[in-house]
């Protein structure tokens, strides 16, 4: 696969070319619920923060990974991104524009693959009526040259892989393997002519021999209709095979956030450090491994959220650079430490030393 | 002698569909204090084959060969005898502890609860047991009267692993014991595994779908496709420089981060794993295979050996060749 | 099951590509492809269903009982039901010219329960009908909005849930006079919260579905994803619902007119055997008066939960035995 000369292009034309997408200190809450005896005593509802202030920018063309493990809100934020999760403050623009104001225009721009194939497509419709489905929506008739809806259905199952389209008009999802349902409904994204994809854990419920497949066709696809694809995952391998950038997340927010090689190579956050060293591989587990679970989004620790299990403050690594206050105090947002390579860690700010704050509203990514 | 020694296992299911054959003659060998893994995809078999080992499948599957368990045939046990044997001298850590767990009873009732079945101990006895069990998995002692759901997903597979243990058996089968937890948990667990592996000299059944995963913790690899084991090797050698083409797929779907051969190349089989119902003819891999050539969906190949602790079932091999080149000569090859 | 095999991209199908077996030609228009599913569903349906013993027995026994009651002006004339033109022997045992015996007035018992048949399948129907209806609608409602929409029906679905339709039945048929409507009012009136609890069970369970997701999130307005999502998967649990509300509903239109609730005008299995009962006909030993009637309460119940037990077992392959 030649290299996509795109992402390069764009840094150079940064100040020329806006993001397609525009996240801005995006925050998404969820209410615990309050048993009536509680709430007659007044205890209010513990609030969760699954995503606490996101900010990131995609560009046309472009792959983002959001990385993390589960909790740290990587996939609320991405559903947020649809639509599907009203936030509770921050903004999300579409070419500019604000997606609340026009969200079913913004529908037909951007399309959502999800993490199981099987329960995404109904199963009482046929493989064509599920692809065919998007465009009955929206009241497409016909193409933009004039094709009719089963030559746009059959195009975009023939974009996906599934070749000849027509055999598989009338085949029912649990005729299909797994590998061929996801196919049906990256299909089903493409059959609007997006300009974006949000990519939910695309390839985690299938075997491991198809996954490839799968990840090749987005690649395919971005590198033909040069679609932007932001994916959902918690395999930093994927993250490795595919994307052009990684943002990693931890406790609704991102910690790191830059060119794929720079981060998963060179990484300068302990969490995203400590997720790298746990990847398997042979001899690896004498390497450090965190002690305890990511803690829940109603109880967030003070100063940096990751301190209490940070290995830098448990070792005194961060005692013996002078910055342990500050982790054990102060709340901080992305910097960035090398040139469009961001982190939030007041260890990491120290030691790579020149560092330009960035507020936090408006942070490049 | 080994410890667990399987030959010629077949196992067929019945459905409606008339019997299913899941499994297609495995040989297994696993000595004292060995840990064998056991890596594939779904439709492969390799669960069945834990289900196998301790008679836990479903009534009515037919399961032919010969189990041999510290030299004792599983297969013709006794009832009695079985569940004697059951847990003491070989255990099972499952997929999916959160279902395993009695919802309404005490995480430290159950553990008991596998000693005095066995009447391993008192209940007094019982109870000591546990405590060091549960620290012996790094869970501290007074998560004995936790309930299930006051554990999290990680601390619960520890739980699971404290009942493995509980009745000191020589073998534990896991069978994909960390696929449901997170990274950062899975490894906490592989390696709680591989020390009290350490500790106990325990032998083990690894098995699980993550290629990757078994690298870390297994001596020895092997990797079914469509019922038959396809390749058996020492792990490093088995993962690193594959001798079948499907093993060869399957690890380059772990890619190593910072390889630059991996960058936006992922790499991937056509088509499906095979239904059991429905297997091509000649080699089973054939169809998805990238370098297979005209004898391979005629001829259906055995292990041949590439070293004499590493075997392969395909007719790349070089000892294969040999043997291709004779039954060409012969004239007997189709 | 056939499988279809996906081809490495970009190859044409060879020889060994197994496509789905008869399906060449594909149907030339959208409509046409949904028309051909729907058909092959149902008679994909039909093949499951006639395999069940149970199923197919019970429909046997409503088919049979189904055309009685169409063809009762057919196979007897209604002025056996006038007491006025009676002139059979009374309370005879049965015999050639009267097969299920007479009454106290002398009339045929097999006349009668010919035309009860018409009467208490017709009720039954109605009253069903308005219980799904009513309980399809607001189960639907509550479970899909949910929240407080939600929270209002369910109390109200739970008042109603709590009236005792005895005593209701009584207290309208009272105030209002005794009349099918009545009967039917009162069936429905007091079965729909179940049938509404049912519905919004599966409509909450539908709605947390993916594929439903998938179709807001390309940008479905709510009558889409009802219409097209909900509904249907919620329609099997509403047809197998309405099967056994069916039952329910003849049963209870028997016990109504059993107590003297039913409609005096007009024949029903249940004013049948409140007759019987009333003359006393225990007593007097015209076990033929009573057992008529009985006996096809008991079939058509029996066939109707039959058939509701076959569909459940198709719905859910869980229970079907291995």
């Amino acid at each position: 696969m030649s290299e996509p000369a795109r992402p390069a292009e764009q840094a150079s034309d940064q100040q020329v070319a806006p993001p397609l997408l525009e996240v801005r200190d995006l925050k998404v809450t969820f209410a615990g619920r309050v048993g009536l005896g509680a709430g007659i005593l007044g205890r209010k509802a513990t609030q969760s923060r699954a995503v606490d202030g996101v900010s990131l920018q995609l560009r046309q063309g472009e792959v983002l990974a959001l990385a993390g493990e589960s909790g740290c809100g990587k996939t609320t934020t991405a559903r947020a991104i649809m639509g599907l999760e009203p936030p509770r403050e921050g903004q999300i623009l579409f070419r500019g524009k604000r997606i609340s104001k026009g969200l079913r225009a913004y529908r037909r721009k951007v399309q959502m693959i999800f993490q199981d194939p099987t329960g995404a497509l109904n199963p009482r419709q046929t493989i064509y009526e599920s692809v065919a489905e998007g465009l009955r929506i929206h009241r497409i008739h016909q193409g933009p040259h004039g094709e009719t809806e089963q030559e746009l259905v059959a195009r975009a199952l023939s974009r996906a892989g599934m070749r000849p389209p027509e055999r598989f008009f009338l085949n029912y999802p649990h005729e299909l393997s797994g590998g061929q349902r996801q196919r049906v409904v990256i299909a089903g994204a493409l059959v609007l002519d997006p300009v974006m994809l949000v990519a939910d854990e695309p390839v985690s419920n299938l075997d491991a021999s198809v996954r490839g497949e799968i990840l090749r066709l987005l690649l395919q696809v971005r590198d033909d209709l040069g679609l932007a694809i932001l994916v959902v995952t918690h395999d930093l391998g994927l993250a490795w095979t595919i994307a052009d950038r990684v943002a990693v997340m931890y406790l609704g927010r991102i910690v790191e956030i830059g060119p794929a090689e720079g981060v998963l190579t060179r990484p300068l956050h302990p969490y995203t450090k400590a997720l790298l060293n746990v990847v398997p591989e042979a001899g690896g587990l004498d390497r450090p491994i965190l002690k305890g679970e990511p803690p829940d989004p109603t109880r967030i620790p003070p100063g940096c959220r990751f301190h209490p299990r940070c290995p830098e403050v448990a070792t005194g690594a961060a005692r013996a650079a002078g910055v342990e206050e500050k982790c054990r105090g102060e709340d901080l947002g992305l910097m960035e430490l090398r040139p469009g390579h961001f982190a939030a860690c007041h260890l990491a700010a120290v030691t790579v030393g020149e560092s330009r704050e960035i507020s936090t509203s408006q942070p490049q990514g | 002698m080994s410890l667990l020694s399987v030959r010629d296992l077949f196992v067929n299911y019945h459905t409606q569909g008339g019997p299913v054959p899941a499994v297609r003659g495995v040989d297994v060998e696993i000595g004292k204090g060995e840990v064998l893994g056991l890596a594939g995809e779904s439709g492969c078999g390799k669960s069945t084959i834990a289900g196998a080992l301790l008679r836990l499948l479903p009534t009515g599957t037919e399961v032919t060969g010969s189990i041999l368990l510290n030299g004792e045939d599983v297969l013709g046990m006794k009832p009695g005898r079985l569940r004697a044997v059951r847990w003491t001298e070989t255990s099972i850590v499952f997929q999916g502890a959160m279902h395993a767990l009695n919802p309404v009873q005490r995480v430290g009732e159950q553990i008991e609860e596998a000693i005095l079945i066995h009447q391993q101990a008192g209940e007094r006895e019982a109870r000591v047991r546990v405590g060091s069990l549960l620290e012996h998995v790094g869970l501290p002692e007074r998560r004995i009267r936790d309930y299930p759901h006051e554990l999290s997903g990680g601390q619960k597979q520890r739980v699971m692993i404290a009942m493995a243990l509980a009745c000191n058996p020589s073998l534990i089968i896991a069978d994909e014991p960390t696929t449901a937890l997170d990274v950062m948990v899975q490894a906490q667990v592989l390696k709680l595994l591989k020390e009290l592996q350490r500790e106990f000299g325990l032998a083990m059944l690894f098995i699980t779908h993550d290629l990757s995963v078994l690298i870390e913790v297994c001596d020895r690899l092997a990797i079914m496709y469509a019922g038959r084991i396809v390749e058996e090797g020492p792990a490093q050698s088995v993962f690193y420089e594959s001798a079948h083409p499907y093993t060869r797929a399957l690890a380059a779907a772990f890619p190593a981060i910072g390889e630059g051969r991996f960058r936006r190349a992922p790499s991937g089989l056509p088509g499906d794993p095979p239904y059991p119902q429905d297997l091509p003819d000649g080699c089973t891999f054939h169809p998805r295979c990238p370098v297979a050539f005209e004898a391979c969906p005629h001829i259906d190949p055995r292990l041949f050996d590439v070293t004499p602790a590493w075997r392969a079932a395909c007719l790349l091999v070089d000892s294969a060749k040999s043997e291709l080149e004779g039954a060409r000569t012969r004239g007997s090859g189709r | 099951m056939a499988r279809i095999p996906v081809l490495p991209t970009g190859t044409e199908p060879g020889p060994e590509f197994r496509g789905p077996v008869g399906e060449d030609r594909v149907p030339h228009t959208p409509r046409a492809i949904t028309w051909k599913r729907r058909r092959r569903a149902v008679t994909q349906f039909w093949s499951i269903y006639r395999t069940n013993g149970m199923g197919m027995v019970g429909l046997y026994v409503l088919v049979i009982f189904g055309a009685i009651a169409l063809l009762a002006p057919v196979i007897s004339s209604s002025r056996g039901l006038d007491p006025t033109l009676a002139n059979g022997p009374i309370l005879a045992g049965p015999s050639l010219k009267y097969p299920l015996g007479t009454d106290d007035l002398g009339r045929s018992v097999l006349t009668m329960t010919i035309w009860g048949s018409r009467i208490s399948l017709m009720v039954g129907l109605m009253a069903t009908v308005l219980t799904m209806i009513i309980g399809a609608s607001i189960g639907m409602i509550a479970g899909y909005r949910g929240r407080w929409v939600d929270a209002v029906l369910m109390r109200i679905t739970d008042w109603f849930l709590v009236i005792p339709w005895l005593a209701l039945a009584i207290v309208l048929a009272s105030i209002l006079g005794q009349s099918l409507f009545i009967i039917v009012v009162v069936i429905a009136v007091t079965s729909w919260p179940s049938t509404a609890r049912v519905v919004r069970a599966q409509v909450l369970s539908v709605k947390q579905r993916p594929y439903v997701e998938r179709a807001r999130a390309l940008g479905a307005s709510d009558w889409h994803l009802v219409t097209r999502h909900v509904l249907p998967n919620v329609f099997p649990v509403i047809f197998a619902n309405t099967i056994l509300v069916v039952a329910i509903a003849i049963l209870s239109e028997t016990t109504l007119s059993f107590l003297g609730l039913g409609d005096p005008l007009h024949v029903s299995w249940g004013t049948i055997l409140e007759f019987a009962y009333d003359a006393g006909a225990t007593s007097l030993g015209a076990w033929w008066w009573l057992v008529a009637p009985g006996v096809c309460i008991v079939l058509v119940v029996l066939a109707f939960t039959m058939c509701g037990y076959a569909f459940d077992e198709i719905l859910n392959p869980r229970i079907r035995e291995r």
